[in-house]
Order: structure tokens, then sequence, then C-alpha cells
């Protein structure tokens, strides 16, 4: 099959069929909930912070497969990066990591990017009142 | 990997008998119909029998046929054709909210030119009520036009009552039967219609051909204006091999429907209850009985339709889904939220369409792979725990 018979790229394929960092981490120090059921998309996404390192990430993801893709890479790109340096992530980078998405679909790089932002705002609220 | 195909509402593969009937008309018999040389006369000859053949389907006469370039043509024609044919008599149309976007657009841009649309409301399986046509009609209604069968859910409308309803008020009254000809019985006296779309890809002819049947004394502007052909309703040279293809599908069709139909419910019925109880918090979509043969539309719960596709793709399996993902607009289907559907519950469709081809085992294939889907998506999925 020719890169035209497919919806998504090769690298998207890839994290669908094998999604990297499933799942929960207990007692996180960060969960990041967005999207909603009318859009069709709802990401979860946990991280554990150690000495401002991020040294785990792991998602759940209700949605298409631009949407599971997406949480898969964003979680393995954060993994190793400092919190100032995981709030640099946009939505681009991810997408571009991934091969680049159909235009329709990049809403969904949008949507992990607030998922992670959203969970390093948690994880900076919970350390402020420490 | 052998491909698995489950999407023949979209479309099916064409007859090989139909494409051995079409080959010459590209190559030996390629005259112009409208040429006076037996070249083109036997083009002419081939198009006439072809006409012949799908009149016969559907209990038209031959001369109530007008070949179109597919359904969204025949659909197009019949609904601007009399909506502007009657602007003296009124401006109202009556259609209903789970139409097909040939019908539902046309009408749209009819409503933009000054038309009135009613646009009906269905039920929780998608049927539309006789007695809410009837309350509509105003003494300025031009048209009713609904679908014999709704091509996501498979619902099979009241098309009789409605038809019965039209006729006394005399009012002509179009049905988009794109689904439905060729797959069940199709009569066109019996359900009392004026106009009636069909498509020849739907019934194992090929694409770009449908058929247009207009009662006699209906009347609708020309859709296409230019030559002669098609009584002057749809001018334009005949698509000729289309046409032999679409009539000897129609041929096939005739012969085959009963038997088809009976072996598809079978089938259909086998995978309904075979999904049902193989996943839990999984439900039948549209109407239990009132179905079409091949058609099995289901939601399942916690797990978004694009992604269910996806997967059954990786395995071969084509199938198709109502979810917003897999729209442009990312709006879930309208004939979902028509049919009072939740968001979530629209997400998670996933319609499988079975035809002259597909055997147990088939389905079987799907049986086994599908709850292994489903179970893999919803250990990711973050709904479950809040829900269950």
């Amino acid at each position: 099959m020719g890169d035209m018979d497919s919806l998504y790229s090769k690298k998207v394929m890839e994290h669908f069929k094998n999604p990297r960092n499933v799942g929960e981490i207990e007692n996180p120090d960060g969960i990041g909930h967005v999207g909603n059921p009318v859009c069709g998309d709802i990401m979860e996404l946990y991280i554990k912070v150690n000495n401002g390192t991020i040294v785990d990430a792991k998602f759940k993801t209700f949605g298409c497969g631009a949407a599971i893709a997406t949480s898969s890479m964003v979680t393995e790109m954060v993994k190793g990066k400092s919190v100032e340096e995981a709030l640099e992530i946009s939505n681009r980078a991810v997408a571009e990591a991934l091969g680049g998405l159909p235009p329709i679909k990049m809403h969904c790089s949008v949507l992990a990017e607030e998922a992670l932002k959203s969970a390093i705002d948690d994880y900076l609220n919970k350390s402020k009142g420490r | 990997m052998k491909r698995i195909y489950l999407d023949y509402a979209a479309t099916t593969p064409t007859h090989p008998e139909v494409v051995k009937a079409m080959l010459p008309y590209f190559t030996d018999a390629f005259g112009n119909p409208s040429s006076l040389y037996s070249y083109g006369q036997e083009s002419k000859g081939a198009i006439e029998k072809a006409r012949v053949e799908v009149a016969k389907l559907i209990g038209a006469r031959d001369e109530e046929i007008v070949f179109t370039s597919g359904g969204t043509g025949a659909d197009n024609f019949a609904i601007k054709g009399v909506a502007f044919a009657n602007e003296n008599k009124g401006n109202h149309l009556i259609t209903s909210s789970i139409e097909h976007y040939a019908v539902i657009e046309a009408s749209k841009f009819l409503g933009k030119k000054g038309f009135k649309v009613t646009y009906l409301p269905v039920d929780e399986y998608g049927l539309v009520d006789p007695g809410d046509v009837k309350k509509a009609i105003t003494n300025k209604t031009i048209l009713i036009s609904v679908m014999h069968a709704n091509n996501e859910m498979g619902t099979i409308e009241p098309i009789a009552e409605i038809g019965k309803i039209a006729s006394e008020e005399g009012i002509p009254f179009h049905v988009d039967a794109v689904q439905t000809v060729g797959h069940i019985p199709v009569d066109v006296n019996g359900l009392e219609v004026n106009l009636l779309s069909m498509s020849g890809h739907k019934l194992y002819g090929p694409k770009g051909v449908g058929a247009l049947y207009i009662r006699k004394g209906t009347k609708l502007v020309p859709f296409m204006h230019g030559g002669d052909q098609e009584r002057s309703r749809r001018a334009g040279t005949e698509n000729v091999p289309g046409i032999v293809g679409f009539g000897k599908a129609a041929e096939i069709a005739q012969q085959e429907v009963d038997k088809e139909a009976e072996h598809l419910s079978y089938l259909r019925d086998k995978f309904i209850k075979g999904i049902l109880r193989q996943i839990d918090h999984a439900h039948l979509n549209g109407h239990p009985s009132r179905r079409l043969p091949n058609n099995v539309n289901v939601s399942v719960d916690f797990v978004e339709g694009e992604s269910m596709l996806l997967n059954l793709d990786l395995e071969g399996i084509c199938t198709s889904t109502g979810s917003a993902c897999s729209s442009s607009s990312l709006e879930p289907s309208h004939v979902l939220l028509a049919m009072g559907f939740s968001h979530e519950k629209a997400h998670g469709s996933l319609r499988l369409t079975l035809g002259k081809w597909t055997t147990d085992q088939e389905i079987e294939r799907v049986l086994e792979v599908l709850p292994k889907i489903v179970a893999n998506l919803r250990s990711m999925s973050p709904l479950l725990k809040s829900n269950i």
C-alpha cells in the first residue's frame, strides 16, 4: 500500500496499534483531564515529577485514531524533560513527531497539548500548596 | 490478508455478469445512441433494453424511467425539478430529518431560494410518523419526499401509508429508494409514489449511473438542458456502458431479490445476536424488525467509532461509523442526532452492511475479532471507570 491509500501516516498508525504508556499512575503528581463527549475526544494524562523532571507519564483516551496516537506521542515526548521544557511542547511538535496529521485531525494534537498543560498546571498548583 | 467487505450500503462490487454485459459497449459497440447509422442504433437499442429491465424491477412502465448519473443525480432532479415546475402552485416542501445529503442539501438550497421546507422528526428507531406528514401538509405543499430505507440505520419507512396520504391530497411524492431497490421488493404502484430514485452501484451495477422513475403526468423541469436525450428531461450523451450494466444488474436482481433478502436477514440476525451476546454494553441501533435485510448498526459504549473502524481495517474488515471523528464537520451523523442519540452513543456507532457474497465464516471472523478490539479500546478509555 502506498501512503495515499491510508488516512494516517505510518507513524500515527504505529502509535495507534501499539500505544505507549497506556494506563494510570498511582498517586500522580499531576492529572490533566480535557475534552468532552460532545466533541468526541476525552484525554486523561498523568505525570510523575521528581526534582522538577517528568519521570513518568501515562494516559487514558476515548477518541479516534489520531486522538490515541497523539496521546501516546505526547507521553513519550515529555518523559525525561523538565517541567519548563515540557510546557514548551506545542501541538505542532506533537503532530510533526507523528509524521503529520490530516488537517481535520489537527484538533487532536491541540487536545494533547492541552492535556499536558493541564497536568502540569495541576502539578504546579499542588506543589505551591506544599 | 483476505479482506472482509462489510460496507455494501456504501457500494457493492460490480457483478461479473454485469461487467461482461458492459464490455462490448466500450469497444465494438461504441456508437452514439443519437447517431442514425447502425452503430448508433445498436447503442440505442441496448439503452432501451436496460430501461425495460429497470422498469420491471419496480413495476413501472419503461417510458417512466430516466437515466441519471446516480442516486444523487436522481434526488436532485426530483426535488428541484418538481419545486421549480410548481412554483406557481405553492412553495412548501415536506421531507424528513434523516434523508440522504442529496435530498437534505437540495432542500436547503431551495430553502435559500424562497421555498419553505418542513423537516419531519423521527422516533428513536428512525421512523417517520405518517400522521406527521398529514399534519404538515398545507395548501402550498408541492412535494413530499421521504426515503424508503435509511442508509445508516436500515430502518424501512412506512412509504405505502405516506403514499396514500400524498395521493389523496394530490401532492407529488418522491421516494429515495437507493438502499432498497434490488434488496427488497419495490413496487411504485403499491407504494403510490410519483418519483423514485435508484442507484446502479448499490445493487451490483457500476458507479456513475442511476435512474429516476417519473410517473406519467408528473410535472418537473428538465435536469439538464441540451439535446433531446431521455425525452429532453436529462440532456447529454448517455453513459451507454453504465446504463447497460445497470440494466443487467436490474435483470439479475429481479431473479435474486427474494432469495437474497431471506439469506441476508438470516445472517443479519445471527450477526446482531452474536455482537449483543459477546459484547456487554452494546446496543442495536434502528428498528429491530422494520429493517433492511443487510443492515447491522450497533453502538458500543465507552468506545469511539473511528478507533473501532481502524482496528477492524487492520484486520482487513471494512466497516463504517457515524462518529463525528470520521466526518469533516466533526459533527456526529444527522441521522443519529435526529433519532435522539446522545453524543457519546453517536460516537460509538458502527455500521456493518452485508451483501450477496457475505459468508457465515466472515461473520464468525468478525465476531471473533470485534470483542477483542472493544476490550482493548475500553482498557484505555477514561469513560469506563466513571460509568461502571
